[in-house]
């Protein structure tokens, strides 16, 4: 019984530090229609200034607080004035892309500044327990509490009670109306960014003192945390972001209390799921509600692609087959090898988020579908690696769909965070399921790339193989996009609802689309697991999925060779000049940020 | 062109709102080409003209929603051209927008008190919501209940007495009759010019021209941008080509 109550209070105490994350989200939500992926980078920011201010100056809990508090409104008005303001009137995704592309940024400094080691951040309170029948509880956990509650409780003051308060209710609902009724709105979103960031740093510095542990990648997680909670509870709900933090803190801790701590994760993205496929609106939404503003989800800028004729792209690609017999350096040779096989990745992502328009934040986890199948069918099976890699193909496709296909319903934002709680799962799945994919240990030995019998063991061959698959996958998607289907695809992209009452059943072709693109991503991964000869859960992570959406808009949306061109352009430029690796990430993070803002059709133009 | 009526017979002596030589662009296209109109202070002032005519524009230009390539527009005296909207509902224009747009969520009280958003005056305020009240006495009943909850007719009378709320000198109204049933198009028109005895110029953008032209003082009619027909309502409303600007007649083209 003691073990239960101290698991009730440990999921009411993540529950609490998830809510300060999920109310600030909402707030951003209701103000701006933003689904903020900064947010967790601002947590992030804020567990470090309380470690900055604790260890170096040694200040006393109260005044770590307020430090924390002033930084993550400082951050969060910055946020506001480079992130959002300057993208108003553009597309509903652009400024969510920002935040992304401001999360890499701020994530990425803050690793180059303190190391992507974890540090200890270390509270007096932690020590002091009360016990309370026959479990105990922290003085932490009180404090936790406190100011989960407090600040709830300030929160519906300031909503209910002040000038301002009125303002960002009025703002939330309908943004014109407020502006004629004399409403400051870009006020309203400065004060709405202060608030939440300030509350999102506060639980950053708790959840460090709670776990006596901080460390920069500790940012997307939170982020996905506060999302899921939020979602639960409802899209821009505040009071209904709380109790979704509760629930998610339950559910989590009971979850670890059953199956153990590398399940958490896994409980939080189903319970996920499982509310957008069934309850869109969020648990407390009341029926009568409307629902939030359809949010389309295309990120098409209206552009002129420019246009490469055939003889040139046929000319273009011979020169790159004909490379290795001219410049056999290796290290150039693996490099562009490394571009073709993210070029595969690109043509796949194009498809699906440029030609369709489904914006996937989880696209790297069909390269894991692919290269755990071809590496396991290879070594358990012993499949000749040419077949696995294409049986891989086949099986991203398959899994790939059917793990979407309820999701298609959804739009827009909606559809974005499914796919990108969808990536988490496989990636915790794959983590989990030790019986087949040998869990953290991660599969070794994986035999090299052969094609019927040769093995392919020069740079000169795998440069080849790799540029050979994906000449004739881009052929064949820039066949598809002059067919009736690509017409199609578009038509539901542009709009959904006129192509259905044209008679077009749109989850068939968005199957058919993602199953297609699932394909080309699935051997991309296929292809780098025999490559690399060992991978695990993390060989293709979260990072790999915000890559590969900056590769197609580098290149233009649904722009085939746009596509690959991007990926030259992001993978192989960095290693050329030999960017070190803790650096790329920041420039993805600030290409990304400048084409949104500057050239949002890419370089090639959208199709 | 303009084609001004020959006797004026309700002249505005003073103007409270004008707009001059207004060219508004959306991306490519041009939505107005050299607007020019003015509201006589006291008046009731209508601009009719169908879809696409630039009616809406014309209201958003004004409350500095959206701003013109080129073009004045003075209120009370003063250049508001360029201004935030806040900054100019601050001067005393208020809106009641097209569609209503009510803040759903809020109770019928608490979207009359942010019409008074931008007044400190608390006891002011109290007694403005007693007066308003009194205009739009259904609406007294409904006071706790969420607007969004309200029909279209009681919707619309509360975005007017919303309106009303942060005492503007101008009430801009877009299409105010829009999707309510004759009946209550008649209260909307009655309280429209209850308003205005009460001494609020009126703009207001409307397509049901007939009825619009009851209760106004002058009229405008827009056609794809251009103001192709002006005068006293009364005037107008025997003017044959108020049909030939709605339905494209060749004189007005």
């Amino acid at each position: 019984m003691s073990s239960w109550f101290d698991y009730t209070v440990n999921g009411l105490i993540i529950g609490n530090i998830y809510a300060l994350l999920a109310v600030g989200l909402a707030l951003i939500f209701g103000v701006s229609r933003l689904i903020n992926f900064a947010h967790g980078s601002v947590y992030v920011v804020g567990a470090y200034a309380g470690f900055l201010a604790v260890t170096q100056f040694g200040t006393p809990l109260p005044l770590t607080i307020v430090i924390v508090v002033a930084v993550g409104a400082l951050l969060g008005l910055a946020i506001e004035r480079f992130g959002l303001r300057p993208l108003q009137g553009y597309a509903h995704i652009a400024p969510l892309l920002a935040t992304i592309g401001i999360s890499f940024v701020l994530d990425q400094l803050v690793q180059l500044t303190f190391s992507p080691d974890p540090r200890a951040l270390p509270s007096e309170l932690l020590q002091k327990r009360f016990q309370i029948g026959s479990g105990t509880i922290g003085a932490l956990d009180i404090l936790i509490a406190a100011i989960g509650i407090g600040s709830a409780g300030l929160l519906y003051y300031f909503l209910r009670f002040t000038r301002l308060g009125w303002a960002v209710r009025a703002t939330a609902q309908d943004r014109d109306a407020a502006q004629q009724m004399g409403v400051d709105v870009d006020a309203v979103n400065r004060t709405v960014f202060a608030i939440a960031s300030a509350l999102g740093a506060v639980s950053g510095l708790l959840v460090g003192m709670y776990y006596n542990y901080i460390d920069p990648s500790m940012s997307f997680q939170a982020t996905l945390k506060g999302v899921v909670a939020q979602v639960v509870g409802g899209v821009g709900n505040v009071p209904g972001a709380i109790a979704g933090s509760m629930l998610l803190g339950l559910v989590e801790s009971y979850g670890i209390a059953l199956f153990g701590t590398s399940y958490r994760n896994l409980f939080a993205f189903i319970l996920l799921i499982v509310v957008l496929v069934l309850r869109p609106n969020g648990l407390f939404a009341s029926r009568r509600q409307t629902p939030p503003e359809p949010m389309t989800g295309t990120f098409i800028a209206p552009s002129k692609p420019v246009q490469i004729s055939p003889r040139t792209l046929l000319a273009i690609a011979l020169a790159a087959a004909l490379l290795p017999l001219v410049l056999p350096n290796p290290y150039v040779l693996q490099t562009l090898t490394n571009a073709w096989l993210y070029g595969l990745l690109g043509l796949s992502l194009t498809l699906i988020a440029g030609t369709v328009g489904l914006i996937s934040l989880g696209h790297a986890a069909l390269l894991a579908i692919g290269g755990y199948a071809s590496a396991l069918l290879s070594l358990d099976l012993g499949m000749p690696v040419g077949l696995s890699i294409l049986l891989a193909g086949v099986i991203a496709a398959a899994l790939g769909t059917l793990l979407v296909f309820p999701s298609f319903r959804l739009r827009g934002h909606y559809l974005s965070i499914a796919t990108l709680a969808i990536g988490e799962i496989v990636s915790l799945v794959i983590l989990n399921w030790d019986s087949l994919t040998r869990g953290p240990i991660g599969v070794s030995g994986i035999p090299p790339l052969s094609l019927f019998g040769f093995e392919l063991d020069t740079d000169r061959s795998v440069y080849w193989f790799a540029l050979g698959v994906l000449v004739v996958l881009a052929a064949l998607q820039f066949r598809l996009l002059r067919s009736h289907l690509g017409r199609t695809l578009r038509a539901m992209r542009d709009d959904d609802i006129a192509a259905r009452s044209y008679g077009i059943g749109l989850d068939r072709y968005k199957a058919l689309a993602f199953a297609v693109g699932s394909f080309a991503a699935g051997v991309s991964g296929g292809i780098t697991a025999h490559l690399y000869s060992y991978i695990n859960h993390e060989t293709f992570n979260s990072q790999l999925s915000i890559l590969a959406l900056t590769i197609v808009i580098l290149g233009g949306m649904g722009n085939v060779t746009g596509a690959i061109l991007g990926s030259v352009l992001l993978v192989g430029l960095p290693e050329v000049f030999r960017v070190a690796a803790e650096y790329r990430v920041l420039i993805y993070g600030i290409v990304l940020l400048l084409l949104v803002r500057f050239r949002p059709q890419g370089l090639l133009g959208t199709v | 062109m303009t084609t001004a009526l020959s006797a004026p017979a309700s002249q505005p002596a003073e103007a409270l709102l004008s707009l001059e030589g207004i060219n508004t662009f959306y991306g490519p296209v041009q939505v107005h080409f050299d607007l020019s109109l003015q509201v006589g202070r006291g008046h009731i002032v209508c601009l009719l003209g169908g879809n696409a005519s630039g009616k809406s524009t014309t209201m958003k230009i004004i409350l500095g929603l959206v701003k013109p390539a080129s073009g004045i527009v003075r209120f009370a005296d003063e250049t508001i051209t360029g201004l935030p909207t806040p900054q100019i509902v601050r001067r005393g224009v208020g809106s009641v927008p097209e569609a209503r747009r009510l803040f759903g969520e809020m109770s019928v009280r608490e979207n009359l008190l942010m019409g008074a958003f931008t007044r400190k005056d608390q006891r002011a305020i109290a007694q403005d919501l007693d007066r308003v009240l009194g205009l739009f006495p259904k609406l007294a009943e409904r006071l706790t209940q969420r607007a969004g909850t309200l029909s279209g007719g009681e919707q619309q009378m509360v975005a007017m007495a919303r309106a009303l709320m942060s005492r503007p000198k101008l009430i801009c109204m877009d299409e105010p009759t829009m999707g309510l049933s004759p009946l209550w198009v008649d209260r909307v028109l009655d309280l429209i010019a209850a308003i205005n005895r009460e001494g609020v110029t009126v703009f207001m953008v409307e397509q049901n021209a007939s009825l619009a032209l009851e209760i106004a003082h002058h009229a405008y009619v827009l056609q794809t941008g251009r103001i192709v027909l002006e005068g006293p309502a009364e005037k107008l409303r025997t003017d044959p080509r108020i049909r030939d600007a709605y339905l494209g007649g060749q004189e007005s083209s």
